[in-house]
């Protein structure tokens, strides 16, 4: 029989339009998601601003929005290159987190007995308080970027590991035992089945990560060092320059909102089959 | 199917002919602790013909598929697919099509359906090159390229028949192939299946609960009781698949045998 007669294929079979929506509706839309995030905000830096100046509290205190915005301009010779600093550290430490962690995450899977064995240790290092561990290092590895990229490593690379981990041992046996009819090789089956369906989680964990590395710097130019954000909060705390401290953890926040920006835009490259999630 | 796919000795044209014993299960019993699942399952199908096995949920249907594919061994008796006995030689010549279509929603319906080649070591380029003209052939021309998200049901269980088509495997097995489908796109696949099977003819073992289907998609059909699973009862159906559908499930001999298999499901 030919087959030359297919059957009929209608709009029905194509359940998406392939089409993509055009920029205005998307800006359209993430003004509509973002909107009450702004409100909120400026709504909170309003209050924040009155209660300051109707109460009277002191700049060393609690400095006002204004006075914050400021200091900027007075201190941004010691800001910004202090942010560059810190900035690179932040990157540095989280592309040597997500690197070991996806390895470690890979190499846990794929054995058994490995992963029997380190994930208890895994789960053990995460309850040594960094705050105590990041002193040692300055001790051990002194005062440059190495220590800092050790500590954001290491606060950053445990998400990863857990997340992706998770990812790689969730993939449905069903596919497994498919794979296994279609002659794949346990690598193959890795390739072509788990790392990809893991992606999602390790992009989780890197989420998540990409929140905690601007305080593993912070914590390591706290233990020792002469730059950084860290280090310029160290040096105005003790001369009650509190404006200058908040302008600090304000750019410090920006560091967090990019890198957590930059994540989530790779994973859209990345992985542009996944469902699509509320954005946080 | 292109010639250049047939590559492997255990597929289709590196056999010789037609004949001789596709699927043999002798005394076939299975147990998960205290659970009976399967008892002394026996029966028999040529090279090249389609077998249904029709019962009660639960009652090890799909146990038995994955006896016959290799993926389990039975606790009694002995399965020969084509000649082989050894687990692993069996995988080797089954592919199995699980209900749920099982894609890679990360690859295109083209590249899901080359996962096979790939994973004999072939290039990807390659692999598509001689898959491309089956979409065309099992009527999913310029579907190549689409997510399995963007299809529909049916249409991801044709890619997903595809798939195991490009194995090259020369036994099918079918486990509730179409059980997700609503009854209008069921109908349509059935015959997509047989004129697809018709142009590509493969031993099939399908398993099924729909009486309907077994027979109309099976030469000789099974029933199997429930837990544990025996046969109650083997129908020759073996009704012509180029006829309109609608003819044959009025036909006497259709209804005959429909109330005889719901008469021994029981």
């Amino acid at each position: 029989m030919s087959a030359g007669a297919p059957p009929q294929l209608s709009e029905e079979d194509l359940l998406v339009p392939a089409t993509r929506p055009t920029l205005g509706k998307r800006l359209g839309s993430m003004t509509r998601t973002y909107a009450s995030a702004v409100v909120l905000t400026l709504g909170l830096l309003v209050a924040w601003e009155l209660t300051v100046r109707l109460a009277h509290i002191p700049e060393y205190l609690l400095p006002s929005p204004t006075q914050i915005l400021g200091d900027f301009k007075t201190d941004w010779v010691i800001l910004w290159p202090a942010m560059w600093v810190t900035l690179r550290e932040v990157l540095i430490g989280f592309v040597i987190a997500t690197a070991a962690g996806i390895g470690l995450a890979v190499l846990l899977h794929l054995s058994g007995p490995l992963r029997r064995a380190l994930y208890p240790l895994l789960i053990g290092s995460q309850t040594i308080p960094i705050v105590v561990l990041a002193p040692i290092l300055v001790i051990l590895l002194g005062y440059g970027i190495l220590p800092k990229l050790v500590i954001v490593a290491l606060i950053c690379f445990f998400p990863i590991v857990v997340n992706g981990l998770d990812g790689l041992r969730a993939v449905d046996d069903d596919f497994i035992q498919m794979m296994y009819t279609l002659d794949a090789t346990r690598w193959g089956i890795f390739r072509r089945v788990e790392f990809p369906g893991a992606l999602p989680s390790f992009f989780s964990g890197m989420r998540i990560a990409a929140t905690f590395a601007a305080i593993g710097a912070v914590f390591g130019e706290w233990s020792g060092s002469n730059a950084g954000l860290g280090y310029v909060m160290l040096e105005a705390t003790p001369n009650l320059l509190t404006a200058r401290i908040f302008a600090a953890i304000l750019m410090l926040t920006v560091i967090s909102l990019a890198l957590f920006g930059l994540v989530s835009l790779l994973e859209r490259i990345a992985v542009p089959w996944a469902p699509k999630r509320e954005s946080a | 199917m292109p010639a250049e796919l047939s590559s492997n000795g255990n597929g289709p044209h590196g056999a010789s002919a037609d004949d001789g014993v596709g699927i043999q299960l002798r005394g076939i019993g299975k147990r998960f602790g205290e659970i009976v699942a399967l008892r002394g399952i026996d029966f028999e199908i040529q090279r090249h013909s389609r077998i249904g096995i029709v019962g009660p949920s639960g009652g090890g249907k799909s146990t038995l598929l994955h006896i016959v594919a290799g993926l389990m061994e039975p606790d009694t008796g002995e399965v020969t697919v084509e000649g082989a006995t050894a687990a692993g030689d069996r995988l080797a010549r089954c592919a199995l099509m699980p209900q749920r279509d099982l894609l890679l929603p990360w690859r295109t319906a083209l590249d899901n359906a080359t996962i096979a080649l790939e994973n004999r070591g072939i290039s990807r380029s390659e692999a598509r090159n001689r898959t491309r003209p089956l979409f065309a052939r099992f009527g999913l021309a310029m579907f190549e390229d689409v997510r399995p998200a963007q299809l529909s049901g049916g249409m991801r269980q044709r890619v997903s028949f595809l798939r195991t088509l490009v194995a090259d495997k020369d036994v099918l097995l079918l486990d509730e192939p179409f059980g997700a489908l609503d009854s209008i796109t069921r109908a349509q696949m059935q015959e997509w299946l047989l004129r697809a099977l018709g142009e590509e003819p493969r031993t099939v073992l399908l398993v099924t609960h729909d009486v309907e289907e077994a027979l109309l998609l099976s030469k000789v059909v099974v029933v199997l009781s429930a837990r544990p699973g025996r046969v109650v009862r083997e129908l020759t159906a073996d009704f012509p698949t180029d006829a309109p559908r609608r003819e044959i499930v009025t036909s006497p001999k259709f209804v005959a045998l429909k109330e005889q298999a719901l008469e021994a499901i029981g």
